[in-house]
């Protein structure tokens, strides 16, 4: 290297000024993310869902116990806001009591499926053998049974506790599926070298498995997470139609809408106002989603710096390039923090992709 | 030789031949591709013509274009690509035909032999079929002359039995065979072109050495024009009659192979030719490469300028504000040109001189002068064993065999030294190389790392011991994880060892400065350098720990030939500065020959000739280095053409099916030339390490020194 010298005497000089100590992944995953106005608008939708939902209610004339026997099933006025429905009951109290209900079931259910669905994936695909084989017979074995008579049958010794248990349970026959799909992905992840590097470094199994196998499987992790959100929602609506999970008179958004399917076309808004509430946090959830796949994904376009400023400080200083670095003007791709110190080629200095692997030798 | 096949007008190698045009002409050739990030420019006026049985080498490194050439002759380009310009075959017009013409010239006009033989054949089809396809599609013959001519075909190319193997499948063919194959397939209508993409890169040195012979006789028996498209000047010295230079897009230099190789006029070319390691370098005082700083410039926005400037040693201010064209220099002869505004003070008396244009680092001073012998041991190997058995069946597996992937070997390092382990691929070296870093406790041989046998060691232990052994893999990309930032990747060995966060922000800058990177790199993910760097960070995260031996796995094969020379500088440095001993493995010899202080070659799980690195290279006594050295090809095209080339028959044996005796007896070329009681010897006798010097084994019962570099 022929300039070492002179850029190891030149970086001293640049290292007497205290250097600003480099964020981790976790720091910089929260600075991608903060970047992306979607995924912010997701988070601020979703804390006004989690404020509707448990503090409106308080400052509302109207319980979602309480009967108006004056207003059976009108429409939306001034007093009810979202109408009432056949039994005199204020739409929107129910509706945010639903809400309640149905944040904690998707938010806590679906993310708990795919961290399920992720440990037994990668543990089955990172330790193969034994581990693998018990893995998948429980797989296959909770893919046969009928999840819902299991639920059923279990329902009555659940009745005295906390209705949180069929969140629980929900989510124990969610992960199947893409448990199965994490595993596959593991085992082409498990031989990568960065892999092999952390082995011989002597980092832990488990560790491995949760520092490098599963952020790089991140984006579908996480659209899994997204999905699952609102597919526990709905079989919650089941469980509790046949009389499991949320009993009247406590409702969820699941329930509303079963109850109010028959009359849409002539009450519309004893259906219209729970489907517009859960759609709205499918949608938060998913732009949540997306935020957070970008944040993880150092290739995606979404969450990388835009500096323009930072770039025209970084040239004026005079940012020492490194030995494999061209400064050139009219860099593009080069990300907030390093200025035009870089350029970033198309087609990066590498000779061709094979070099001679073992295509020789093992075929007679 | 065939039935000639009835033939479009225009495009027979006779009437090419006949009116002087030449088989294949490009005139201002221009590809661009539309991309997420702007137009990418990926040729900007391409200019060449190769006559009948000519031989035109096209190179440069990656993203210069060269590929893309050979695709838009082809009409192979996808159809948002814009190609201008004119590709003519034999005088007719080839851009713009529609692809059914296409169809039709494409196998029959112009051949093509593509880089990875694997891909090029249907996995589900036989060879011999996929021959006759070849053979049918364009020429108006039945099926059983097609399969006649097929098994001609297979022979010519060199195949052995090829009445058998012409209903083998592609997978049932080695890589060497496979591309055989494929060269049968581009011959088979006799083209007036073939376009060779990488031919040779996927295979090893002596595969590669069979297959450029068997590519020079195909141009003999068809009088075809090959266009070579390569990375690898030793390849092109040996087979270019005529070379062109490019980059970024455009031919900087064109001329003879001469004439490119001993008398440049462009500072690329020169630095290009200054960057390769030699293996004929003499065992005087050693030289750092001379490596070519920087990167090549982005396609998409290409500076004003000529597109070296950035990086070029003798540029002034005009270069970076005139983008040179390709002009003929002066009176060499005609197709010289250069694409350079200094082009003419190259070479001159009192111009600027070609060596020394681009700047050698010094050469790091030497700690480690003391004997050999006096020296710690830091590394020991003996009768390194490891089997890998073959199972068949479902549910109950029963064993049929047994894969001797490495089958005894020894060999030792002692402090401040390289140990280069070269062979090809299936020899076992990176078998050997795995063995070692999992510090085995159930082994036939033993293993022992800083004294410490590796049987004996306990968990803690064995995680300590893993402070002072670390690696450094192939493949820049796969090597670091894609999803941590720069500075996560170097924390975590130290992590791993408990170090205090303190401390592992202090270390972090410390490492990255070592390799020449920068400190606010830390905060960036991998996928946002080049190469090099991305090598430079896995070489940073290696030595974190400070470790007293490091293993590398074919650390700069993946990189071009420029920016190799930069890491192989920094690998020598730091070996040097820091005090550490490397047991490197490599298949190529020019690079092991520049590093490595002493060699273990091996062949088939054994190590087949050990010793001091100068001692082997030019002494090399056993008839596998000799041929291995004698196959490598040298960028020097007076010595390429007057070598004679030990070239191996056959292929290497499976490991499931060693040879008995001396293993490499099927291909030696010794063997063939021994009497009937000396072979008995070879067939039943396993050699062992015969002492032919002071540091200088070979495994052969009739080992004798030949000089073949």
């Amino acid at each position: 290297m022929t300039a070492q010298v002179p850029i190891a005497a030149e970086a001293e000089t640049a290292l007497a000024a205290p250097v600003r100590r480099s964020r981790g992944r976790g720091a910089l995953v929260l600075r991608r993310f903060a970047r992306n106005r979607t995924a912010l608008l997701g988070l601020v939708l979703v804390v006004l869902l989690v404020l509707f939902a448990y503090v409106v209610p308080y400052l509302v004339h109207w319980k979602y116990t309480d009967n108006d026997w004056n207003n059976l099933g009108t429409g939306p006025s001034g007093t009810h806001w979202f109408g009432t429905n056949h039994s005199g009951q204020d739409m929107f109290a129910l509706t945010m009591r639903g809400l309640q209900k149905s944040l904690v079931i998707g938010l806590i259910g679906g993310p708990l499926s795919t961290f399920v669905a992720a440990l037994v994936g990668a543990c089955a695909g990172y330790f193969g053998g034994w581990t693998d084989r018990v893995l998948m017979w429980v797989l296959e074995f909770m893919l046969v049974v009928p999840s819902f008579l299991i639920i059923a049958v279990l329902s009555p010794h659940f009745a005295h506790t906390t209705w949180l248990i069929f969140v629980v349970l929900l989510a124990a026959f969610q992960w199947m599926i893409t448990a199965r799909v994490v595993r596959s992905m593991t085992m082409t992840v498990k031989d990568r070298e960065y892999v092999l590097a952390a082995r011989y470094m002597g980092v832990g199994s488990m560790r491995i498995i949760f520092r490098h196998v599963l952020p790089n499987l991140a984006s579908i992790l996480i659209v899994d997470a997204t999905v699952q959100v609102g597919t526990i929602v709905l079989s919650e609506t089941a469980l509790s139609y046949f009389g499991f999970g949320v009993q009247p008179p406590d409702v969820s958004l699941g329930t509303l809408i079963a109850d109010g399917t028959p009359d849409a076309t002539t009450f519309p808004w004893l259906f219209f106002f729970p489907a517009l509430f859960l759609v709205l946090l499918g949608i938060a959830v998913a732009f949540i989603g997306d935020g957070l796949r970008d944040a993880f994904d150092p290739s995606a376009a979404g969450a990388k710096a835009r500096g323009k400023a930072q770039k025209k400080r970084d040239r004026a200083s005079g940012a020492v390039a490194g030995p494999d670095a061209v400064a050139l003007p009219g860099a593009r791709n080069a990300d907030a923090g390093g200025g035009d110190a870089e350029v970033i080629s198309l087609t990066t200095g590498e000779g061709p992709r094979t070099a001679p692997t073992a295509q020789e030798g093992l075929s007679s | 030789m065939t039935a000639t096949p009835s033939t479009p007008p225009g495009t027979t190698a006779e009437s090419a031949a006949a009116t002087g045009a030449p088989a294949l002409e490009v005139r201002d050739l221009r590809v661009t591709f539309p991309s997420e990030a702007g137009q990418v420019q990926a040729v900007r006026g391409m200019d060449f013509a190769i006559r009948s049985g000519e031989t035109l080498a096209l190179v440069g490194e990656s993203g210069s274009g060269k590929s893309v050439t050979a695709t838009a002759v082809l009409g192979l380009l996808p159809d948002t690509a814009t190609v201008q310009g004119s590709v003519k075959l034999a005088g007719r017009e080839l851009l713009g035909l529609p692809d059914r013409e296409m169809s039709k010239i494409r196998g029959r006009g112009i051949g093509m032999v593509f880089q990875d033989p694997l891909s090029a054949l249907t996995p589900v089809y036989s060879i011999g079929t996929q021959l006759i396809e070849a053979l049918q599609v364009h020429q108006d013959i039945s099926k059983a002359e097609a399969r006649t001519r097929a098994i001609e075909l297979l022979d010519l190319v060199g195949i052995p039995d090829p009445r058998r193997r012409v209903d083998a499948f592609p997978h049932e063919f080695s890589g060497g065979m496979r591309q055989r194959a494929v060269i049968a397939q581009a011959i088979a209508n006799d083209p007036d072109v073939i376009i060779a993409d990488e031919p040779t890169t996927a295979l090893d040195v002596t595969i590669q050495a069979q297959v450029l012979e068997i590519l020079k006789r195909a141009q003999e028996v068809t009088g075809a024009a090959i266009l070579m498209i390569t990375h690898d000047l030793g390849v092109v010295a040996g087979m270019a009659d005529r070379v062109t230079v490019m980059y970024a897009g455009k031919a900087v230099e064109t001329g003879t192979a001469d004439e490119v190789f001993y008398a440049p006029k462009m500072p690329y070319t020169i630095g290009l030719l200054g960057a390769i390691p030699r293996l004929d370098a003499g065992s005087g005082a050693r030289e750092a490469l001379t490596p070519v700083e920087g990167n090549p410039p982005s396609m998409v926005d290409l500076p004003v300028g000529c597109p070296f400037a950035a990086r070029c040693p003798v540029a002034i201010d005009k270069c970076r504000t005139t983008d040179p064209a390709l002009l003929p220099t002066g009176d060499e002869g005609e197709g010289r040109a250069a694409a350079c505004l200094r082009s003419g003070e190259i070479g001159e008396p009192d111009g600027l001189a070609r060596e020394r244009m681009f700047p050698t680092p010094p050469v790091p001073e030497n700690a480690f002068t003391a004997d050999r012998e006096t020296r710690p041991q830091v590394l020991a190997v003996t009768n390194l064993v490891k089997h890998f058995p073959l199972t068949k069946g479902q549910v109950f597996k029963r064993r049929i065999g047994t894969v001797r992937a490495v089958d005894g070997v020894d060999f030792e390092i002692r402090q401040g030294e390289t140990l280069g382990l070269v062979g090809e691929s299936g020899c076992g070296k990176t078998t050997t190389l795995l063995q070692i870093l999992d510090l085995p406790t159930k082994q036939e041989g033993s293993v022992t790392v800083l004294g410490k046998e590796t049987k004996s060691l306990g968990a803690r232990a064995r995680r300590e011991l893993r402070k002072d052994l670390q690696v450094v893999f192939q493949d820049p990309m796969a090597s670091l994880d894609s999803r941590m930032p720069v500075g996560d990747i170097l924390a975590e060995p130290l992590r791993t060892h408990n170090w205090d966060n303190d401390r592992i922000h202090a270390r972090i800058p410390e490492l990255l400065k070592l390799v020449g990177l920068l400190p606010e790199h830390a905060e960036r993910y991998p996928s946002e350098f080049s190469g090099g760097q991305r090598q430079r960070i896995g070489i940073a995260r290696a030595l974190a720990l400070d470790p007293k031996l490091i293993v590398l796995d074919e650390p700069v094969s993946a990189l071009d030939v420029s920016i190799q020379a930069g890491v192989i500088n920094l690998l020598d440095e730091l070996k040097h500065r820091l005090g550490l001993s490397y047991l490197f493995v490599a298949h190529d010899l020019a690079v092991t020959r520049h590093i490595a202080d002493r060699i273990a070659v091996m062949y088939l799980g054994r190590i087949v000739e050990y010793g001091d690195a100068a001692e082997v290279f030019e002494r090399p006594s056993h008839p596998y280095t000799q041929a291995l050295l004698s196959a490598v090809p040298l960028p020097d095209p007076h010595k390429e053409r007057e070598r004679r080339r030990i070239i191996l028959q056959g292929d290497l044996p499976s490991p499931a099916d060693v040879p008995s005796g001396c293993r490499f007896r099927t291909r030696c070329p010794k063997f063939a030339g021994l009497t009937d009681a000396e072979a008995e010897r070879c067939r039943t006798e396993d050699p062992s390490q015969s002492r032919l010097g002071a540091d200088h084994t070979a495994a052969c019962h009739y080992a004798a020194a030949l000089e073949v570099v």
